[in-house]
């Protein structure tokens, strides 16, 4: 391919190139100056795949990209009400109900408070949800592109909390949002004290309009849908508020006739994002590469079978391997050119091990995996080299 | 967290720590570096909103009631509002629109969303509470321009919502006093996640 487009270039500069070539042996061309802003190479084609009825998805292309964390441009978009366009001057958080001190903060006050900083994942409980739809030829993006990795700056909400103080009965939280549809979720108090952070920056600028500019609730290891974005109110009270997006949404009816509701934390799960379809494989060494992650904590171990779960071998993990965090595994194979189905399982800290989507089925019924499906995925290696999407169950 | 600090600097900077034992005793550094990582009581930073403003934005409804408006409206001035301002994405009577189906019913007892096949989820056969609806739509609807129902509209559409799926009669009037008294079909069902082992959570 390089090669191609090098002599394509070649030609296209004509006889002059070719003959100074002759003349000189190397001659090579001043390229263009700094610029105020980088680009992408425009060999490089990478985009969000655009998803839902009102265009209210965007997926991450998980098979393209190295490494854990995922450019902020790439990173997944799921909104309501589409994408608001806030004045960071206007803006401000309030927080209020059962506090002892009401706050306004604007986004100047809240970047003077202690800062930190945190590389965790975001996934939408709804990752996966189309598991047992997609054919064979569906890029894993269209399957679990709804999970991306930054590294979110910010101020723990604790510390603000610190500040307002809270009343003896406080036990949840509104988080409301300053889109169109001015999402809320009920958020105990609990987490909102532990790890939870009010996050302005996002791998090292402001956070993306999409992903919540000025301001973002960051609940490491949580459903995304939790993690409000473009924050502006959190109301402190003694019980939730069953909010549409924690009644009629986000919430999983299960075999026995109840609702699980709440469920906020992501469940173990990894996925392979390479060689997935439409990688073309040939004879030889290739290496199998994947990411594990899990909302309870950090992975402990990540195991690939080449022979469709016959054996499993564990992979590498490679540094660093963060709590609540995309973790990036791999492992060398040699493709004897055999057809056959590469899974990986995951396992975290707690010994909890990724279940197969069967054991979901049977434990919670097929209804309930509209959400919180973190079933094993597979990828069949066709004898022609060619991979393919494979429901396990 | 100021003690690990503390660990750190000494590790990485033993001039510092000699000079230090000659000048001042360890414990003083110790407790120096605690003070400069230690929060104030308070970092006085921001404002206090004026109850005005919490109010303008305090829009939301508890299932108690907490937070519902004055007004009110029954299904009847709803179904008008409901052809105008919504029929288009959620189609005649509540289903059959490009957007969520809102109205559909289930026998008492039966429940099958765990099941393949399962029916859509509707506000009839799955939505816990009543005054989510009102929350929602006040704060959501319609899809191109939220924030434009007024409150008697918005009761109303919540009355034609209810009434449609067979859960209120088409004169029930709903006010802040009788929306939160609905009991929904599904209200039983909703559960806490209560899964406690960590080593086997499905």
């Amino acid at each position: 391919m390089k090669r191609r487009h090098f002599l394509k270039s070649m030609t296209a500069l004509g006889s002059t190139t070719l003959l100074a070539t002759q003349s000189h042996g190397d001659i090579r061309y001043l390229g263009p100056p700094a610029r105020t802003m980088g680009t992408r190479s425009i060999h490089e084609q990478l985009e969000k795949t655009l998803y839902g009825q009102m265009q209210t998805h965007a997926l991450t292309p998980l098979q393209d990209l190295h490494g854990i964390i995922t450019p902020s441009e790439l990173h997944f978009e799921r909104h309501h009400s589409g994408i608001p366009d806030i004045s960071p001057e206007q803006h401000h958080l309030y927080i209020h109900g059962l506090v002892n001190k009401p706050l306004k903060l604007s986004l100047q006050d809240l970047k003077r408070f202690p800062s930190v900083s945190r590389t965790c994942f975001i996934e939408c409980a709804g990752n996966c949800q189309d598991y047992f739809k997609k054919g064979p030829q569906t890029p894993l993006q269209q399957i679990a592109g709804m999970t991306s990795q930054s590294e979110w700056t910010g101020v723990k909400l604790a510390t603000l909390l610190r500040e307002t103080g809270l009343r003896k009965n406080a036990k949840w939280l509104l988080a409301e949002g300053g889109d169109a549809a001015l999402v809320t979720r009920s958020i105990p108090v609990d987490k909102a004290m532990d790890d939870a952070i009010i996050a302005y920056a996002q791998n090292g600028e402001a956070i993306r309009p999409e992903q919540g500019y000025p301001l973002r609730l960051l609940l490491p290891g949580w459903e995304g849908s939790s993690c409000v974005k473009w924050i502006r109110r959190l109301e402190v009270g003694d019980q939730p508020w069953m909010t549409r997006e924690e009644t009629a949404k986000y919430t999983d009816p299960l075999k026995d006739g109840t609702i699980r509701q709440f469920s906020f934390i992501m469940d173990t799960r990894s996925v392979i994002t390479t060689p997935t379809f439409p990688s073309q494989l040939e004879k030889g060494w290739h290496e199998i590469r994947g990411l594990a992650w899990s909302g309870r904590g950090k992975i402990k171990r990540v195991e690939v079978s080449t022979d469709g779960g016959g054996h499993w071998q564990p992979a590498r993990l490679q540094e660093p391997v963060l709590s609540m965090a995309h973790t990036r595994f791999n492992i060398p194979w040699q493709w004897n050119g055999k057809e056959t189905l590469l899974l990986s399982r995951a396992t975290d800290e707690n010994g909890y091990v990724q279940p197969t989507a069967s054991e979901l089925i049977h434990a919670r019924g097929i209804g309930s995996l509209r959400y919180h499906n973190n079933g094993i995925m597979g990828w069949r290696v066709k004898s022609d080299g060619s991979v393919l999407y494979e429901i396990v169950a | 967290m100021p003690a690990k600090l503390f660990r750190t600097v000494r590790q990485t900077s033993g001039l510092f720590i000699l000079m230090n034992a000659l000048l001042c005793p360890a414990q003083t550094l110790a407790q120096n570096e605690r003070q400069a990582h230690e929060h104030p009581e308070s970092f006085g930073l921001g404002t206090s909103p004026s109850n005005s403003e919490l109010a303008a934005m305090d829009t939301a409804i508890r299932p108690d009631g907490k937070g519902l408006p004055d007004g009110q409206g029954s299904a009847k001035e709803g179904q008008s509002i409901y052809e105008s301002k919504c029929q288009q994405c959620h189609g005649p009577k509540g289903e059959g629109g490009i957007n969520d189906k809102l109205v559909g019913t289930l026998p008492e007892g039966d429940f099958p969303f765990a099941e393949k096949g399962a029916p859509k989820k509707t506000i009839g056969n799955y939505w816990p509470y009543a005054t989510t609806l009102f929350d929602y739509i006040r704060r959501t609807m319609p899809y191109t321009l939220p924030g434009s129902l007024t409150n008697d509209e918005t009761y109303s559409l919540t009355a034609y919502l209810l009434y449609l799926n067979k859960l209120i009669p088409q004169d029930k009037v709903l006010n802040a006093q009788s929306l939160p008294e609905i009991t929904m079909p599904a209200q039983h069902r909703f559960k806490n996640d209560n899964r406690t082992q960590t080593d086997k959570i499905l």
